[in-house]
């Protein structure tokens, strides 16, 4: 069925489910304003995209939004299907880093939000293109080292700070120390039981650090040397061994990814500060937040995170928008942050975090995001860079010829970034 | 397919005239059949042919062969050693000689333009004394070892599911107490969503799973297996799960193979003094030969379409062990956002299939007259 006849039978339906219980009385039918969302599998974050929706369905009778919520396993692949066969929804989300890709491809439409409304957002959080605003976040997301200070005591490690990192010596120690005490199953809690979006943003900075990158940034034109170089093959030769050395589990189930950390299974685990409020819950003023450490070039986190965009075939863009306008009020963005642990985007929502701001638990991870950010490659050609990475991690991990191993995945970049004519702008 | 087979065998030429009403009764099937199976097989076909993109669907061009040469593109190279100043082969320290990496052969500026590009899959003849190795490199090693896996799979699985599923057959045919509670048993897997299967099996494969526990109880000193993170045990896992869901449909079809076999023929041979085993061989198996053709095609269909197990278990992994011709074609075309390149490998795929009906079709036709 085509999507106007969609619509048209919904507004149909809608209509009828109006007249009736309302006895007769006629009453215009609001716009169906469909949205697709990645949040399917988690609970909290979907409970407050839904009260927006919820909230601003009550507020006015023009448009009624309708949340679809997908697995974030296949949420791109959804996007990209329905994108091929114009059957966009109205207002998407987004991983940050494909915006670029998204609005390469004639998916997105600029936002028309008055600018008093998003200057007070951090940049990250603003997928800006050419001087137009497409996306936008309410909320932004950062990586860190999650331990306690009595693990490091306990092992005799030295605490690290971002001026003073782990160099990759103290860090390999570290974890060899971790595995060795014979209190751990682990030393390090990956989450590499995710698929997808996780390898290249939690992942992709360790190749980073060393010096390696998933595409030459000098015009983003070839891989060759920046994912298959000495600096990317000694990534690929140290992230090997910590799976082929035992330091972190091949092949992490969902139950040590979720409470491996927690349930003091595992000495450290590098993960998102979404998971920060279960940690303290846990271990309250003994955890410990490190920074990355430095492995060669500098430390490296990955920046960037979901981000509220609207498409171009949206028939009611302007609804659209005032959906979005009425999301980011600082109300729904303190509890976006709060509920979830994130960072919040602005200085109203900052006020009210329990957890981010001077002296609060997790401002080290506000330090992080503030100064060791490496953006993932702002290019049209990201999400496949993102699954060649996540392919190439993966078997290198499995046990894959390192060497081999980034060759291919660099000569699979090579060919689509060809076969695109390297993403030069349509006309 | 079973079509195809009909119109080709030299029977006399099919007449419009005389068979209106069947005609006209196939006509839906006929039409549905056009648009849901014979158009998408012909614009793969095209689509084969082009360069398009996921993201670009818009103005494909025509790229000629370059998507197949791509695919099946293989060349074999004989490298020679590195040598010393004085010209003689360079060896380490265990006396083997020291090749060049096979990379500087396949970079992007070779001199061989022919390997560009191109990546080892198989080395073998290694000379010692003149310094020379034999490499085979392929273009898309992804390719080559999505096809082995998946015959492999097919291989394995269409005798085994087929087999097992008429052994559960037979057991669920005697005239047992509760045979019916036994019958819905082995059926219950069939009406679970292979995901769902998927999902399960997932939690007794695992390295801390059901299965490794239940292996540990009875052998102490066993080391647990992370069934589908290991190379070698990837693929048996997915066929062993795959077998697990798919065969009490394969029971159901046989069983309604074996109550098609009148009951006086069994009564004959038992008056002849023939034993089970002959009743079996000599009336049962005869009276299965119809039963026999659709099974086989049924499973080899299925199984060389082996794609949700995969998608959902391994995405291919462990180092491509798992990878099928139907997931490599979902990956490129969605992941890697080829669609160009992924629908020359469903059309591969295609070919493939076709083949191996037709040739399953020439060889048990005998069976089905």
């Amino acid at each position: 069925m085509n999507p106007k006849r969609r619509l048209s039978l919904a507004v149909v339906f809608a209509t009828v489910g109006l007249i009736v219980p309302a006895a007769g009385v006629a009453q215009a039918a609001p716009a169906a304003i469909t949205m697709w969302t990645h949040n399917g599998g988690n609970a909290a974050e979907l409970a407050d995209v839904n009260l927006t929706v919820k909230d601003f369905n009550a507020s006015q009778s023009k448009y009624k939004v309708i949340v679809k919520a997908f697995p974030q396993a296949s949420y791109n692949d959804a996007v990209a299907a329905a994108a091929a066969s114009n059957n966009l929804p109205c207002i998407v989300d987004s991983d940050a880093p494909n915006i670029p890709a998204w609005v390469y491809a004639g998916y997105l439409s600029p936002l028309t939000l008055p600018a008093s409304l998003t200057k007070p957002f951090v940049p990250a959080v603003k997928g800006i293109i050419n001087g137009k605003l497409y996306s936008i976040g309410t909320y932004n997301a950062a990586v860190g080292l999650f331990t306690t200070k009595t693990i490091l005591a306990e092992l005799g490690l030295r605490t690290p700070t971002i001026a003073n990192p782990w160099t990759l010596a103290e860090f390999n120690d570290a974890m060899s120390k971790a595995k060795a005490s014979g209190k751990f199953d682990y030393a390090l809690e990956l989450g590499n039981n995710n698929t997808g979006e996780w390898w290249p943003y939690f992942y992709s900075p360790f190749l980073q650090s060393f010096g390696g990158d998933l595409i030459n940034r000098a015009g983003y034109k070839t891989a060759e040397g920046s994912l298959n170089g000495k600096a990317a093959v000694a990534w690929g030769n140290w992230w090997q061994g910590l799976f082929a050395n035992g330091l972190s589990p091949k092949n992490e189930t969902a139950d040590q990814h979720n409470n491996g950390f927690v349930t003091g299974k595992f000495a450290f685990a590098w993960d998102g500060a979404w998971d920060g409020p279960n940690f303290l819950k846990k271990y309250g003023t003994d955890l410990a937040i490190l920074p990355p450490p430095n492995l060669g070039t500098h430390p490296v986190i990955g920046g960037g995170s979901w981000e509220w965009a609207i498409t171009r075939t949206c028939s009611s863009s302007a609804g659209a928008n005032a959906w979005l306008a009425y999301a980011i009020q600082t109300k729904y963005l303190i509890k976006f942050a709060n509920d979830l642990g994130n960072m919040p985007v602005t200085p109203a929502a900052a006020a009210a975090s329990p957890f981010f701001g001077p002296g609060k638990p997790f401002a080290p991870l506000q330090d992080f995001s503030a100064q060791l950010v490496t953006l993932r490659p702002p290019t049209p050609a990201y999400p496949i860079l993102a699954k060649v990475f996540e392919n190439a991690a993966r078997a290198i991990k499995d046990g894959g010829d390192v060497q081999n191993t980034l060759d291919g995945a660099v000569d699979t970049i090579n060919t689509v970034l060809k076969s695109n004519n390297f993403y030069k702008t349509k006309k | 397919m079973i079509a195809l087979t009909e119109i080709s065998k030299k029977r006399k030429k099919i007449n419009f005239k005389d068979n209106k009403i069947g005609w006209l009764f196939a006509l839906p099937a006929v039409i549905l059949l056009l648009f849901f199976t014979v158009l998408p097989i012909a614009l793969s076909l095209t689509l084969g042919f082009t360069n398009a993109q996921l993201l670009e669907t818009s103005n494909p061009k025509f790229v000629g062969t370059q998507n197949f040469k791509s695919l099946l593109g293989m060349s074999e190279f004989t490298l020679h050693a590195s040598r010393n100043a004085d010209g003689s082969v360079a060896k380490d320290e265990h006396g083997k000689p020291v090749f060049p990496q096979v990379r500087s052969l396949t970079r992007p500026d070779s001199p061989y333009v022919h390997l560009r590009g191109m990546q080892e899959i198989y080395r073998f003849g290694e000379n010692d004394k003149s310094g020379t190795v034999h490499v085979i490199l392929a273009r898309d090693p992804t390719f080559w070892r999505s096809m082995t896996n998946t015959l492999f799979f097919a291989l394995v699985v269409v005798p085994l599911q087929g087999g097992l599923g008429l052994l559960l057959a037979l057991l669920v045919h005697q005239k047992l107490k509760g045979r019916n509670i036994f019958r819905t048993i082995y059926f219950i897997p069939t009406l679970t969503s292979m995901v769902v299967v998927s999902l399960l099996w997932q939690f007794l494969l695992q390295q801390n799973g059901m299965i490794n526990r239940a292996i540990h109880l009875v052998i102490p000193g066993y080391i647990n297996i992370d069934w589908l993170g290991n190379t070698h045990t990837s693929m048996y896992a997915i066929i062993g799960l795959s077998i697990w869901q798919a065969v009490g449909y394969h029971m159901i079809i046989w069983l309604g193979g074996l109550q098609t076999i009148p009951e006086e023929l069994y009564e004959a041979a038992r008056t002849d003094g023939a034993n089970k085993w002959q009743e079996f061989r000599y009336v049962t198996w005869p009276g299965l030969r119809h039963t026999l053709v659709f099974v086989l095609i049924t499973i080899t269909i299925a199984a060389l379409g082996l794609f949700t197990q995969i998608n959902v278990l391994t995405q291919g992994g462990p180092l491509n062990s798992t990878s099928t011709l139907v997931y490599q074609t979902f990956s490129r075309g969605y992941q890697e956002q080829q669609i160009g390149a992924a629908s020359s490998i469903s059309f591969i795929f295609f070919i493939l299939v076709l083949i191996i009906s037709l040739l399953q079709r020439i060889l048990t036709r005998k069976a089905d007259q």
